[in-house]
């Protein structure tokens, strides 16, 4: 799902619930997530296999 | 007054617990009315363990540098007995069964608890306006916020009505207040402070430790209050500032600053140069990328724990902290997992930016303390949302679990205080505070 697409649904959903004021909290975190998937660590199916990422704990 | 002045004292019978505790109730007395600081004051307990404190002592028992020291707990963590309330009108009700593990450890080492601090709700924000009680207020003025979420703790070490308190940080709730109010703030390794006991924001990023008025008195209780310490208490000592390595992360952390916060942190980073310090720059390349990180990484716990209550009772959360509740429960799965890779990522890079330094050094709060219900703040680029300014200097720190400190270094021309923040390397705290000690030391021998 894209980010444009999870935003349209979200939007309709807040809106459905009564919660307009959430609409403009619900584009903040669609801008973090355009960023996040935006970063070049993330993977790609089609590209190089992973190496392995030594998680922090 | 400091624990470290008071507590030979205590220990030498010179100065009575009983009093210790009367002189901080009074105070509360005095000043809570305006800063709003205790949620709960619990003073008829606190003058018995007091009073029980003193026998001990004529006894010929100390049990520590705690001993008799009137002590704050932020209002998320548990004290038997007593309601658990995280400022919110969904704890109503509910009273403590038994005490946090910080809690316990606080009154083993003779700690005299005075009362429980205010807090922003649920610990979901960073200026201690949005609690069930009302806002608290910055002791240096009541207009402008204190920081948070530990806003009433701060204020308390700020103002002396406790000695020292403990508060919780998930994206800098201990050290945006210290440095909003002008005080210590400690935020220990990740796991290093247990948080059983502790109402939860995330778990994966939440950390427990002091506020304090000074580095030595964050020493003193974070050594009371750590999992992994000896049998008895250890002393720190200074590091040579002579000898001190910094690293200066000088991107990101400095591209978004108030005008007199970048000046009196580049003065204080100048300061310890002067003093023998060798202070150079360092990069985390993917700085930029970690509030996407942090909001990904939190908001599947926050949405988790707060699932039942909102569905049932919303109308009792604070309407900010309802709107922000809401919108983790639509974060999606894939974006957590690009978080967490994210997260390895940015471990790595600050690993990599300390290799060879003792301690990160960068500002501690990137605005100085925002009038409540200000929504946005000038800065070096153009205005801000106070909450994106409030966490940028110290979420870092959340996400990777790396310890670190903030301490006063100046003050704006209102008499607004600034703060420096040091970061050290992962399972060092103790190495950390000594950096800090010789910190503190060098930029009052400046002041």
């Amino acid at each position: 799902m894209t980010v444009a697409e999870w935003l349209a649904m979200a939007t309709a959903d807040a809106e459905r619930r009564g919660l307009p004021d959430l609409v403009p909290v619900l584009n903040g975190l669609a801008q973090a997530t355009e960023a996040l998937r935006a970063a070049d660590w993330n993977d790609d199916a089609s590209a190089e296999t992973p190496v392995d990422v030594v998680e922090a704990r | 007054m400091t624990i470290a002045e008071t507590a030979p004292r205590v220990a030498r019978g010179q100065v009575r617990a009983e009093r210790l505790a009367e002189d901080c109730l009074q105070r509360i007395r005095e000043l809570n009315p305006t800063l709003n600081a205790f949620i709960a004051i619990t003073a008829d307990e606190a003058l018995a363990s007091a009073r029980a404190a003193d026998k001990e002592i004529a006894a010929g028992r100390c049990r520590g540098p705690l001993h008799g020291i009137p002590v704050s707990i932020k209002d998320l963590i548990d004290m038997a007995g007593m309601p658990t309330t995280a400022a919110s009108k969904v704890r109503a009700g509910h009273r403590a069964a038994a005490d946090a593990t910080v809690t316990a450890r606080l009154r083993d080492a003779g700690a005299v608890l005075v009362g429980k601090t205010n807090l922003h709700e649920f610990a979901f924000g960073t200026t201690s306006e949005d609690s069930a009680f009302g806002p608290a207020r910055n002791p240096h003025d009541p207009a402008r916020s204190p920081g948070g979420s530990s806003g009433g703790s701060a204020i308390a070490v700020a103002t002396g009505m406790s000695l020292g308190t403990i508060g919780t940080d998930t994206g800098g709730s201990i050290r945006i207040p210290a440095a909003a109010c002008g005080v210590v703030g400690l935020k220990p390794g990740w796991g290093e402070v247990s948080a059983s006991g502790v109402v939860p924001l995330s778990r994966q990023l939440d950390h427990v430790g002091p506020l304090a008025q000074s580095v030595t008195d964050a020493w003193l209780q974070y050594d009371v209050i750590r999992t992994d310490r000896g049998p008895s208490p250890s002393a720190i000592e200074a590091a040579s500032v002579r000898e001190l390595r910094l690293g200066v992360p000088s991107t990101y952390f400095f591209d978004r600053l108030d005008a007199h916060v970048d000046d009196a942190v580049r003065r204080s980073i100048e300061t310890l140069r002067r003093a023998g310090a060798a202070a150079g720059d360092v990069d985390i390349p993917h700085a930029c990328d970690i509030p996407p990180v942090y909001l990904h990484l939190s908001c599947g716990e926050i949405a988790a724990y707060h699932a039942r209550t909102l569905q049932s009772r919303p109308q009792d959360y604070a309407p900010n902290v309802r709107l922000r509740l809401e919108m983790a429960s639509y974060a999606l799965a894939e974006d957590h997992a690009r978080a967490v890779r994210g997260k390895a990522v940015i471990t790595r890079e600050i690993d990599a930016a300390l290799d060879g330094v003792d301690a990160l050094v960068l500002p501690g709060l990137a605005i100085p303390a925002p009038p409540i219900g200000a929504a946005t703040m000038p800065v070096k680029g153009g205005p801000e949302s106070v909450r994106t300014l409030m966490l940028r200097c110290t979420q870092p720190f959340n996400v990777t679990g790396h310890p670190a400190i903030v301490l006063p270094c100046g003050k704006t021309p209102e008499g607004l205080p600034i703060a420096l923040q040091l970061v050290g390397h992962r399972g060092r705290t103790p190495a950390l505070l000594r950096v800090a000690l010789a910190v503190e030391r060098a930029i009052a021998d400046a002041a």
